[in-house]
């Protein structure tokens, strides 16, 4: 168990050294940095100021080495147009982002568990064949756009939900539905396979000769155990919808992480963009690696493979 | 998905079942639908030129949000309205789909040879060579496709050639793992082992010998690729980090559309979303058929 867990930690930090690599090889490879580093329209005296002060005129290996100490210390530069710490801003940025996604991953299970389970029940039945279509058409539409008819629907042509903005309950629905779409096709196709593989399992079989009603033994039963892995996607996913969250939380100008980055291109913030890119890697690095301890703890045929 | 045997119950479902095969969900049919779909995008892309009724880059600004032609308000002359700089929405969708196209395909086909190509030296090559590649792949994955694409966007600057490079770099990762797993299966079998006996190298034996064996993954994946990578493409435009502007790219025009919206002008927002739709619902469509098809292996994808 122990060097599993070691072992596990030891490939995280090597993902993350590598992703602060591939991002600082990126942006010394394509160009200036000093240009992506300094305001736009900055005089030659300035850049040649933050050439000296971020020592870009030293070896690479050396400019990194600075850059990962930099990141060590939660240092991840200054905002050009907020002219704040770029981690602070993106700590007040956060509240929304978990908000926007905590609400979108309840609509995206709401939907998905239950037309899995009907679909995985009714297995080839037209309940099956309409979740088929849902899913289909949750992975193929774009997200924005599905927001973008939103507002015309309900705000230009019902007047129902306010079109963009936070602050009610109300602001939160739509971007939140735009955004757990997606997910939630995700969802349901995950919930009907792993329910379908549960149903075929010996202990269900069993309930069933016991003669217990069957909504009892596909509730009490299957249910349970077919959740654990959509509950574990839908870990990972809470942490992918925080970082996808761009275009949707755009398109109704909700204050989120997405809504920084989309400021940070619009005003060519390059901290910013840099430091989001960074901070999502990195989320997503951590909640892989929970997931596989977890996994590793609750199953131990998991620990010894490999 | 579970595809086998027909639909028992109803005859709901049995007419159900009847409309899917025409649109081919299943692995039986071929996906009609879809390819027509598909075939008429390109032709339309092919030939933009001729089919477009106008300059897509350039407006009359007097014929400003102008209807479709059914609509009161509505020309004969723009079949599909105009937009906010009054520029005739049907051509701009016409040529929209030759940037569409050209962007999603090479994009797909240059993802696919980079990550192919290190697909096979990772699962032959195995050792060191392995390790790197796939840690690579590994922090690659954790980062957010879009989110790394706009960072990549936000360095290089936007240029239709650059969307191409940035798609590429952030999705040749997805090639790699899947060609490796087969790489691993393949260079077990028997006429690997051959070859090893009678010499080939393993430059050889990887050309010769490997390729040939995983193309096959390699175009179903590009095929459910496609979809993918013209959504990014499309949200990288909508965000303004992709195609330039006044290029008439659907992503670009959602965009634009959006100035519109309030006002209630659909056909800014409702036309250019559903070609995307079109698009990527057919893509996947074939996709998935193709991976029914041609590659088990694939199916759990």
């Amino acid at each position: 168990m122990k060097r599993f867990i070691v072992k596990r930690l030891g490939f995280a930090v090597i993902s993350l050294f590598l992703l602060s690599l591939t991002i600082f090889v990126f942006v010394r490879v394509t160009g200036d940095p000093a240009v992506l580093l300094v305001e736009p329209g900055a005089s030659a005296a300035d850049l040649a100021a933050i050439r000296e002060q971020f020592g870009l005129d030293r070896p690479l290996w050396v400019q990194y080495g600075s850059f990962l100490a930099h990141l060590a210390r939660g240092d991840l530069g200054q905002s050009f147009y907020y002219k704040t710490d770029v981690l602070e801003l993106y700590l007040s940025r956060l509240p929304s982002s978990l908000l926007l996604a905590a609400v979108a991953m309840t609509f995206s299970l709401v939907i998905g568990i239950p037309t899995g389970v009907i679909a995985a029940v009714r297995v080839n039945g037209w309940w099956d064949s309409a979740g088929k279509v849902f899913a289909l058409l949750g992975l193929s539409l774009p997200s924005f756009w599905v927001g973008l008819l939103m507002i015309l629907f309900f705000s230009v042509y019902l007047g129902w939900l306010p079109s963009s903005g936070s602050g009610t309950v109300w602001h939160v629905l739509m971007p939140a539905f735009a955004l757990g779409w997606y997910f939630a096709a995700a969802h349901m196709r995950l919930t009907r396979s792993s329910m379908l593989e549960v149903l075929g399992s010996e202990y269900v079989k069993l309930a069933r000769l016991k003669g217990l009603p069957e909504a009892l033994v596909i509730a009490k039963h299957a249910l349970k155990n077919a959740l654990i892995p959509v509950l574990t996607l839908a870990g990972i996913n809470l942490v992918l919808m925080i970082n996808v969250a761009v275009v949707v939380e755009t398109v109704f100008a909700w204050p989120g992480i997405g809504r920084l980055l989309y400021e940070g291109i619009a005003f060519r913030d390059f901290p910013v963009v840099q430091a989001i890119v960074l901070l999502g890697g990195a989320m997503i690095v951590a909640v892989n690696l929970v997931v596989d301890v977890l996994y590793a703890v609750i199953d131990p045929r998991i620990r010894y493979e490999r | 998905m579970n595809g086998s045997g027909p639909a028992a119950g109803s005859s709901r479902a049995a007419a159900l079942t009847l409309a899917w095969r025409f649109a081919s969900f299943r692995s039986e049919g071929f996906p009609v639908l879809p390819v027509l779909i598909l075939s008429v995008l390109v032709l339309v892309a092919v030939f933009a030129n001729v089919l477009a009724p106008h300059d897509p880059e350039v407006g009359a600004l007097g014929d400003r949000f102008r209807p479709p032609a059914w609509q009161e308000g509505g020309t004969r002359d723009h079949l599909l309205g105009t937009d906010h700089l009054g520029r005739d929405v049907l051509s701009r969708l016409v040529f929209g789909a030759r940037v569409s196209l050209v962007v999603g395909f090479m994009a797909v086909i240059f993802a696919g040879i980079l990550g192919t190509a290190l697909g096979i030296l990772s699962g032959y090559l195995g050792g060191w060579v392995d390790q790197v590649i796939m840690r690579v792949t590994d922090a690659w994955l954790a980062l957010p496709a879009l989110t790394f694409a706009i960072f990549l966007a936000a360095i290089v600057g936007p240029s239709a050639m650059n969307i191409v490079i940035i798609l590429a770099a952030v999705y040749w990762t997805r090639y790699a793992r899947v060609i490796r797993g087969e790489v691993l299966s393949l260079k077990e079998r028997d006429f690997v082992r051959l070859a090893i006996v009678a010499g080939c190298s393993k430059r050889t034996i990887m050309r010769r010998h490997i390729l040939p064996n995983v193309v096959n993954s390699g175009i179903v994946l590009a095929t459910l690729m496609l979809g993918v990578v013209i959504v990014t493409e499309a949200s990288l435009s909508f965000l303004g980090v992709g195609v330039p502007p006044p290029k008439p790219a659907w992503g670009l025009m959602l965009a634009d559309g959006k100035k519109g919206l309030m006002a209630g002008y659909w056909w800014l927002t409702v036309l250019p979303g559903t070609c995307i739709m079109l698009l990527v619902l057919s893509a996947n469509l074939l996709g998935d058929w193709l991976r029914v098809k041609f590659d088990p292996q694939l199916r759990q994808l």
